[in-house]
């Protein structure tokens, strides 16, 4: 990645602090950066599972009642609800 | 020929099941496991007998839990006792294949015979969802077809292309390949699906408009939790209400048969063992079955509409501030019918403390059990008024108490949160939001039936038993000739109660309570027969018909209302603890459970007592 693209690229935000009514595109997994219970590789495993891979389209539908927490996620055609600690891992633009 | 059905969860998997065997059902367990082997049966066409075996649902071979170590080995043929399967039928939703299409990928490698079935496959043509079935069954290398498991003939295509299959015998399977895949090969075989629907799927522009609509108000912060206590209260209402004709109905014809053995019999003790034993005994278990096959009708038509899932959205921080996980919701929600299968399915929690704590609060959710004793004592101490016109005053009695057993759950799973499972570590509540979907009047029938035919064995086989021998407690030794008192007065059931009466009487509880407690642990509801009987027997046959108008007659209202503080918590019955004890690997978490139970049915039901001689009700 050069410096030119990170000009020119939109923000990359982690999906865990998208607001209701984000949508965007997966860039990357970085199952490291977030404080799940699980290990990184079991984390990005499921991620992976729930169909969370690069180029995929995110949208985020709804909100929990408490802290806003969890939310659900329309990934590709698949609504998915995960907890924002986990979601920190899929990175966005 | 063996078939298996794997699929990811909301596959319609289950349902398909149901549409391809009818009632012709087998329900066990894997050996050494309490993962549920469902099997069922059919014959083909061309009259071929197949068995057919519906494997937990799983998004991948990985085997995160009990449930997906069971779909892999039985797909890898290394399960115990289980031959190959011939053919593996891997179940889509139509309307969400991208999952599914990386499961086939990775079952490919497993080199068993494989055929996609795209359920479901009309919703998905009304969406707009158009599948190039030749061209997807080309590229994965696979057969494909399509079902409609809900319409009759929905799957003759799929049983001619099993006939089909089957006569191209003998199948040649391919060596297995699979091994557990690394990060790498999960995107990668993501990637080679997503490649595939790209080619051969087209997707309408708008998701599925009523899923969006009706989630806009069921997961709306405000309306949805407003929604969520709704569907709860009604359906306590209606378990209450709604299945009262048919109760009585029951009762009476149990009354008119053990009638009918007492005018048919001479006086004497087998008179006395069929009607007051037998009879009175799974006659009033059995009068109970309505209210059962209620809640479970609830609980999956609210499953298969889609809603399960939402409720757990809805209560993951909430159950979360108590320590709980997002998907102990469901496991929990099972338990209001009968703790047994809820601690059962407390399996799609992966994570052991998370999955150990809902098992320790799962018996305090108010299990069907429960309902013939909160029943019989409502019905007899609590007037049938309404409130304010519309609200039943016993069916608020009936919600109270279990919205005692669930604030109850929630403050054991704090307390078990903050003082013995310090290393707590939250577990991710990862759960996908299937589209809503009508229920499948049929299947949920066949569910229901599967259910109830549960409850009937037992109640046929543990209940019967403790009957007669709460019948022969009652009635043994018989009393000295030329005596006036009941004869119960000189029975082993009065001696025992007698004994431990002293360690009850605070709680207002007379001997009789304490007798029908003791078969009431083995399972709750035989505590409803257990007095029925001991009163029966103590105060003559005509006493047996009406339990509930005799107990008003001899029990004080502070008695009625302890007792029914007692039943929120009460040691569960032996079935439970004997499930905990499976479930756990250990007699520790077993005694634990039935300690702090006692502890908390004892020290509820002496304040109960307490303050209602206080009030005057004593």
């Amino acid at each position: 990645m050069t410096t030119i693209n990170q000009i020119d690229a939109p923000p990359q935000i982690p999906l865990g602090l998208a607001k209701r009514g984000y949508s965007g595109v997966i860039h990357h997994l970085a199952a490291d950066k977030a404080s799940s219970a699980l290990s990184a590789i079991e984390l990005e495993s499921r991620l992976i599972e729930l169909g969370f891979v690069e180029g995929a389209k995110v949208e985020v539908l709804h909100e929990g009642i408490v802290g806003r927490d969890p939310i659900a996620v329309r990934i590709e055609n698949v609504t998915v609800a995960v907890r924002r600690r986990e979601a920190m891992a899929v990175i966005v633009v | 020929m063996h078939l298996a059905l794997v699929g990811t969860p909301n596959s319609g998997k289950t349902s398909l099941f149901n549409a391809l065997t009818g009632s012709r059902q087998k329900v066990a367990n894997y050996p050494g496991v309490t993962v549920e082997r469902k099997e069922g049966f059919f014959v083909t066409p061309l009259g071929r007998q197949v068995s057919v075996v519906d494997l937990p649902g799983t998004y991948s071979l990985r085997g995160r839990s009990p449930d997906e170590e069971i779909t892999r080995d039985f797909v890898l043929g290394r399960a115990t006792g289980e031959s190959l399967p011939d053919l593996v039928l891997c179940v889509a939703d139509s309307t969400n294949l991208r999952l599914t299409i990386r499961l086939v990928l990775e079952l490919k490698r497993t080199g068993r015979p494989l055929m996609l079935v795209l359920n479901m496959f009309d919703i998905a043509t009304r969406r707009g969802v158009t599948v190039d079935v030749a061209r997807l069954s080309e590229m994965l290398g696979i057969p494909v077809v399509t079902s409609i498991a809900v319409r009759k003939g929905g799957t003759s295509d799929l049983l001619r292309k099993t006939d089909e299959i089957a006569t191209q015998a003998p199948i040649q399977p391919k060596q297995n390949l699979w091994q557990p895949l690394s990060v790498a090969e999960l995107r990668a075989t993501q990637r080679d699906a997503d490649r595939i629907i790209a080619a051969t799927i087209s997707l309408p522009a708008r998701p599925d408009t009523w899923t969006a609509r009706i989630d806009a108000v069921v997961l709306h912060p405000v309306a949805g939790l407003a929604i969520l206590g709704l569907v709860l209260f009604i359906m306590f209402q209606a378990v209450f209400a709604w299945a009262q004709p048919l109760m009585q109905l029951l009762s009476l014809a149990f009354a008119a048969l053990g009638q009918l053995v007492h005018d048919t019999l001479p006086a004497g003790l087998l008179q006395s063992f069929l009607q007051n034993g037998v009879i009175s005994g799974v006659g009033s278990v059995i009068v109970f079955l309505p209210q059962i096959i209620i809640i479970f009708l609830f609980i999956l038509l609210l499953e298969d509409f889609g809603y399960m899932a939402r409720a757990a959205f809805l209560m993951d921080r909430i159950m979360g501030g108590a320590g709980l996980h997002g998907r102990a919701f469901i496991p929990l929600l099972s338990s209001f019918a009968c703790a047994i299968p809820g601690i059962m399915a407390t399996r799609v929690i992966d994570n052991r403390r998370d999955r150990l704590t809902t098992i320790l609060i799962a018996p305090l959710m108010t299990c069907s059990a429960r309902i013939p004793v909160y029943t019989l004592i409502i019905s007899a101490f609590i007037p049938a008024e309404q409130l304010g016109g519309w609200v039943d005053l016993r069916g608020l009695v009936m919600f109270g108490l279990y919205a005692a057993g669930i604030t109850s759950a929630l403050a054991v799973s704090f307390l078990i949160k903050f003082f013995m499972l310090r290393d707590y570590a939250p577990a991710p509540f990862m759960l996908e939001l299937p589209d809503y979907k009508m229920p499948r009047p049929r299947s949920i029938a066949i569910g229901v039936y599967t259910r109830a035919k549960m409850f009937l064995q037992r109640a046929g086989t543990t209940i019967f038993s403790m009957m007669v021998l709460i019948w022969f407690l009652a009635s043994f030794p018989t009393p000295p000739a030329g005596v006036e008192d009941p004869a119960i007065n000189y029975s082993l059931a009065a001696m025992i109660g007698k004994t431990l009466a002293p360690l009850f009487a605070p709680l207002g509880f007379n001997w009789q309570i304490v007798v029908a407690l003791i078969p009431g642990m083995a399972a709750r509801e035989v505590a409803v027969a257990a007095l029925g009987t001991v009163y029966a027997i103590e105060g003559g046959k005509e006493a047996a018909e009406q339990i509930g108008q005799v107990l008003a007659t001899k029990w004080s209202l502070a008695t009625a209302l302890s007792l029914l503080a007692w039943y929120i918590f009460a040691p569960q019955c032996a079935s439970t603890l004997a499930v905990i004890r499976r479930e756990t690997g250990s007699s520790k978490w077993m005694v634990l459970t039935f300690a702090y139970m006692f502890v908390l049915a004892y020290a509820a039901s002496l304040a109960t007592y307490d303050v209602a001689v206080a009030l005057g009700a004593g």
